[in-house]
C-alpha cells in the first residue's frame, strides 16, 4: 500500500467522469423518465375522463329514453281521450239529428193531420151545406140565408 | 509451485499484488490503475451516454430500461437520504456506483489471465482491479471530502460552518474539544470510505490469488463459490460507497 501521485491522476479521472455523467448521462435519462411519467399521468387522466364521459352519456341516454317513453304514453293517452271525445261528439250529434228528424216528421204528420182535418171539415161543411141546400132548396133562398150559412160554416 | 523454474508461492502472490509503477518516490504513477480505470470509465460511461442520448420517453428498449432502472435506483436513494437541493448529488452518486462497480467487477476476471496477456506483450506487472489500489480509493474519497467541505461552506456560509465546528456538540465554552471532535469526525469520513473499499477488494483479490495456488483440478471448488459470493461484494461495496457519499453530502447541507 503505497500512496503516490496516482492519487491526483485518479482524482482528475473521477472529476471528469462526474462532469461527464452530470452533462451527458443524467439529464437526458431523467428528462425521458419525467416525460414518460407525465405522459402516463396524462393517459390515465384521459382514460378516467373518458370513463366519466361514458357514464354521463349513458345517464343522458337513459334520461332521453325515459322522457321519450313518458311522452309516448302521454300522446297515447291524449289520443285515446280525443278519440273518445270524437265518438261522444258524433254520438251526441247523431242523437240530436235523430231527434230533429223525428220532431220534423212529427210536425209534418201533425200538419198533415191538421190539413186532413181542415179539408175534412170543409168537406163536412160543404156536405152539410149541400145537404141542407138540398133540403132547404125548396124553402130557403140561398142568398137570403147566406149569412147564416157562413156562420154555421165558421162554427164547424 | 516449489520447482526451481516456477515462482514460489510468495513470489507469485507478490507478483500479482505489485502495481506497474512508473517513476520514483511520491511522484510516480501506477500505470495499470490509471489505464484500467480510465478505459473502463470511457467504455461504461460512453455506453451510458450513448443510451441516454437516444433515450425516448416512449416505450424504452431493454438497454434503455436497464440504464433507467440503475438511474432510478440511485435517484430513489438520493431522494430518500438527501434533503438539500443540489443537482450534483444524483449524477455524483451514479458515477460512484457505476464506476466502482465496474472497477470491482474486474475482480471476476481470472487472476492470471490479465497478467498473462500483459506479460505476453512484455508488461511485467498489471494489477487488473483498480480498486485494490489505495490511490484510486483515496482519490475518490478525498474528492468526496472536498465536496463535503465545499457544500458546508456553500450552504452554511463561512460563519455558520465555523460556528458549527466550534460550538457543536458541547457549546462555545468547549470550543477546542468541539473542533477536535469535528476534525476527527470529518477526517474519518474519507479514510473510512477509501479503506473500506480498498480493504474489501484487496482481500477479495488476495483470496482469488490464494485459490489460484491450489492444484488446477481443485480450484473450481473454491473459486466458483467465491466468485459468486464476490458478485454480491462488488455490488455491495459500490452501493456502500455511493450511499455514504449521499449521506455525508446530506449532512453537509444540514445544520446539526
Amino acid at each position: 500500500m503505497n500512496i503516490n501521485a496516482t492519487l491526483f491522476g485518479q482524482a482528475i479521472t473521477f472529476a471528469i467522469l462526474i462532469w461527464f455523467t452530470m452533462k451527458f448521462v443524467w439529464p437526458p435519462v431523467v428528462a425521458a423518465l419525467d416525460d414518460r411519467s407525465k405522459k402516463i399521468a396524462e393517459g390515465l387522466e384521459a382514460a378516467e375522463r373518458g370513463r366519466q364521459d361514458y357514464a354521463k352519456a349513458e345517464l343522458r341516454s337513459q334520461d332521453a329514453l325515459n322522457e321519450a317513453r313518458a311522452r309516448a304514453a302521454e300522446i297515447i293517452a291524449l289520443s285515446e281521450k280525443q278519440a273518445q271525445a270524437i265518438v261522444q261528439q258524433a254520438h251526441d250529434a247523431a242523437v240530436i239529428e235523430a231527434n230533429r228528424v223525428k220532431a220534423q216528421a212529427q210536425a209534418e204528420v201533425e200538419q198533415e193531420v191538421m190539413r186532413a182535418r181542415d179539408s175534412l171539415r170543409d168537406r163536412v161543411a160543404d156536405l152539410a151545406v149541400s145537404g141542407a141546400e138540398k133540403i132547404l132548396r125548396r124553402e130557403i133562398d140561398a142568398q137570403a140565408h147566406a149569412d147564416l150559412l157562413t156562420a154555421i160554416q165558421a162554427e164547424l | 509451485m516449489t520447482e526451481s523454474a516456477a515462482p514460489s508461492s510468495s513470489e507469485y502472490i507478490h507478483h500479482h499484488l505489485t502495481n506497474l509503477v512508473s517513476g520514483k518516490g511520491f511522484w510516480s504513477f501506477d500505470i495499470d490503475t490509471l489505464v484500467t480505470s480510465a478505459v473502463l470509465g470511457l467504455i461504461v460511461f460512453g455506453f451510458m451516454a450513448s443510451v441516454a442520448r437516444k433515450a425516448t420517453s416512449g416505450v424504452p428498449g431493454r438497454t434503455q430500461a436497464a440504464v433507467e432502472i440503475l438511474l432510478e435506483m440511485v435517484q430513489t436513494q438520493v431522494r430518500d437520504t438527501f434533503h438539500g437541493e443540489s443537482g450534483m448529488v444524483g449524477p455524483l452518486a451514479l458515477t460512484i456506483f457505476v464506476w466502482v462497480f465496474s472497477l470491482n467487477a474486474m475482480d471476476l476476471l481470472p487472476v492470471d489471465l490479465v497478467s498473462l496477456l500483459m506479460g505476453s506483450v512484455g508488461v511485467e506487472h498489471w494489477k487488473a482491479v483498480p480498486t485494490t489500489d489505495p490511490n484510486l480509493t483515496f482519490a475518490m474519497s478525498l474528492t468526496v471530502f472536498f465536496l463535503i467541505l465545499y457544500y458546508n461552506f456553500k450552504v452554511k456560509k463561512c460563519g455558520g460552518f465555523m460556528r458549527e465546528v466550534f460550538t457543536v456538540p458541547f457549546g462555545a465554552k468547549m470550543a477546542p474539544f468541539n473542533f477536535l471532535f469535528r476534525l476527527i469526525e470529518d477526517l474519518a469520513k474519507p479514510v473510512s470510505l477509501a479503506l473500506r473499499l480498498f480493504g474489501n477488494m484487496y482481500a477479495g483479490e488476495m483470496v482469488f490469488i490464494l485459490i489460484a495456488l491450489l492444484p488446477p483440478y481443485l480450484q473450481w471448488l473454491l473459486g466458483a463459490p467465491w466468485a459468486i459470493f464476490h458478485i454480491l461484494i462488488i455490488t455491495l461495496q459500490a452501493f456502500i460507497f455511493m450511499i455514504l457519499t449521499i449521506i455525508y453530502l446530506s449532512m453537509a447541507h444540514e445544520s446539526h
